[in-house]
């Protein structure tokens, strides 16, 4: 079977990784396996606005999938940006096979509150399921506890859950049975 | 209801334009992109898109204004939100007055776009219930292909469903183009004669001797030419309906024929001997005012009275206005797919033009003119532009002068008397329409010692 693969920019929390090797497997039901740490992609970062745009993240990620990866999730102490966007949690390519997410915006401290380490691990949570789910062709969902629920903002971020509702949950069964019928994978 | 709804994204950069349409795609639409005006306005021929993100600045051929103006000769309702890094108040202005929906900046705030998009598709999908909401409103005051919301159409409608299986004659009055074939079709069709033949004859466009010989039939060698014996419409309308229009032109000689078999509901043919029984249904209609002829004397009183039976009043359109749009709309979504033509909405303004017009040849005046709206339309949507062949000067109101060396009563006698006569004794409309109470109006008429009717 295949795995999904954390691969770490630079230096991140330990907490982070393992809290997201839980939470994947525990939502996608797929081995989690870590790539050794990245370099920042430096030919992403803007001086004018300080951010980096995402996009070379992902090709630096696309250029070093594994064969033995069904999907791989970027993680990023760096604040996104997409070209047309002033800032992104999280960048996928929608049915791709890789994803980002950054942390940055994801602290207390980047909104001059007291840092709080458990909310900030949830907000990880949901912002690495949020950004897996498109990779395996999920939508923006209206149900804002659901973790496929868009969020623009930390507040939008801080109602959702870490979880699928019902209805996204029953569409990635749908497509992971698709994906192991394609891998040669008895259901 | 989003996967309903394509977006196009407009960029010579493919950077940015790659990142806003994976967004999007993220938000469940349908994104196609283009790297140049020019391609998108070939891509617009092709596909619908509810709303265009047009860079403002692109290099060659088409800026974003030029794109958005070329955009909105193909697909007028679509909305276009301009997006530039160099923010003006002139170019804000200059998108903004050219139809743009929107102007934003880039980079913006994920917020910003969202809410936006969401907005507009709001609209888009008020906009589409409204359509299927007016397409049912059409089919609730549709009665046999006739429609209207006016309540003396309503009236009629139940007139229509209470007369419609009896054998009673039936007289239908109204001005050229008010639908009375389509109201004597109702009756037939409504009723238990349905299943039995229509017949419709037009009195006024045959001579007198073939249109007795139309309607009665005729036996070989009853006239040069007759070289075989044929059933008239009389015959063929056995069981069903007679539909005679234009009543009020047959010749005296016709009028007695038709007072016979209305009478005795049998005739013979043209040079037969033969008396032919039938059962036929007799509904006439007229646009003259046929009281009138039989006071004149023109047309014989006991016909009238025979086919006078059951009447029927049809309003000109310019007494139920406010079917005007109803009945565009039915027209739109009729001739447009018989013409091949992709018309499938009206302008308020032009809506507005056909309200204010006269209509002297009623409906069949106004579908004229959406036909030939719909021919000569370069967009989807009819507007003020395509209903410029309406002769607005020929169709206002004459300046109205009092008649000379009339006094003030005089004056006042043919007032009452003219709108007695248009509300048909209606003592509360005439009241109405002359700004006077109802026992001024009583007393008026006791005055002048006028006719009710």
């Amino acid at each position: 079977m295949k795995a999904i693969y954390l691969a770490p920019f630079g230096i991140i929390d330990e907490d982070v990784m393992s809290t997201l090797e839980i939470c994947i497997w525990q939502i996608f039901g797929y081995e989690v396996k870590r790539m050794s740490n990245l370099a920042d992609a430096v030919s992403a970062f803007d001086p004018k606005t300080e951010q980096y745009n995402s996009t070379p993240f992902l090709k630096d990620l696309i250029r070093r999938v594994p064969k033995d990866a069904e999907k791989v999730l970027g993680i990023t102490n760096c604040d996104l940006f997409i070209p047309m966007l002033s800032f992104v949690f999280g960048h996928a390519q929608l049915n791709g096979p890789v994803a980002a997410i950054s942390l940055a915006r994801l602290h207390q401290k980047f909104y001059h509150l007291p840092e709080n380490k458990n909310l900030f691990l949830h907000r990880v949570m949901k912002e690495a399921v949020h950004e897996l789910g498109h990779t395996f062709g999920l939508i923006h969902c209206s149900d804002a506890r659901c973790a496929m629920s868009l969020s623009n903002a930390i507040q939008q971020v801080d109602k959702k859950t870490e979880e699928l509702c019902a209805n996204c949950s029953i569409l990635f069964e749908d497509i992971n049975k698709h994906i192991r019928r394609g891998n040669g994978m008895e259901i | 209801m989003k996967k309903l709804w394509n977006i196009m994204v407009v960029d010579d950069e493919e950077v940015m334009r790659e990142s806003l349409a994976a967004w999007l795609r993220e938000d469940g639409y349908s994104v196609d992109s283009a790297e140049s005006g020019k391609e998108a306005i070939e891509k617009t021929k092709l596909k619908e898109y509810a709303i265009y993100f047009v860079d403002l600045k692109m290099p060659g051929g088409y800026d974003g204004i030029e794109t958005m103006m070329e955009i909105r000769k193909t697909q007028p309702e679509a909305s276009i939100i301009i997006v530039t890094a160099y923010a003006t108040v002139d170019t804000a202005i200059t998108a903004m007055k050219e139809g743009a929906q929107e102007y934003i900046v880039k980079p913006c705030n994920p917020e910003e776009i969202s809410l936006l998009v969401s907005r507009i598709i709001k609209i888009k999908n008020l906009q589409r219930e409204n359509s299927i909401l007016r397409k049912k409103l059409t089919k609730q005051y549709s009665f046999c292909d006739i429609i209207s919301k006016n309540p003396k159409m309503m009236e009629i409608f139940g007139l229509i469903k209470e007369v419609a299986s009896l054998r009673s004659t039936v007289m239908i009055q109204g001005e050229s183009g008010t639908g009375k074939e389509l109201i004597a079709r109702a009756i037939h069709f409504s009723g238990d004669r349905s299943t039995k033949p229509f017949v419709g004859v037009s009195c006024a466009a045959l001579t007198e001797s073939l249109l007795e010989s139309e309607l009665f039939g005729h036996e070989k060698g009853s006239f040069t030419g007759a070289t075989g014996q044929k059933k008239g419409k009389f015959e063929i309308a056995d069981g069903g309906t007679i539909f005679l229009d234009e009543i009020g032109d047959i010749s005296p000689k016709l009028q007695l024929n038709l007072l016979r078999i209305l009478q005795e509901r049998n005739f013979y043919r043209v040079g037969g001997s033969e008396q032919i029984n039938v059962d036929v249904r007799v509904i006439a209609a007229t646009n003259k005012d046929l009281e009138d002829a039989v006071h004149q004397g023109i047309f014989p009183d006991d016909l009238f009275y025979r086919l006078n039976v059951i009447n029927i009043h049809l309003p000109s359109l310019r007494d139920r206005k406010e079917d005007i749009p109803l009945l565009v709309h039915n027209f739109i979504e009729h001739i447009g797919p018989e013409l091949g033509r992709e018309v499938n909405d009206i302008s308020e303004g032009a809506l507005k033009i056909l309200l204010n017009h006269n209509w002297p040849g009623n409906v069949r005046e106004l579908e004229n003119a959406v036909e030939r709206a719909i021919v000569t339309c370069k967009t989807k949507v009819l507007t003020e532009d395509d209903f410029v062949f309406l002769n607005t000067h020929g169709n206002e109101k004459k300046q109205w002068s009092v008649p000379p060396e009339l006094t003030l009563e005089e004056i006042e006698n043919q007032a009452i008397t003219a709108t007695l006569q248009r509300t048909h004794g209606n003592i509360k409309e005439a009241s109405t329409i002359l700004g006077v109470d109802r026992s001024t109006l009583y007393d008026r008429i006791k005055k002048y010692n006028l006719p009710r009717n």
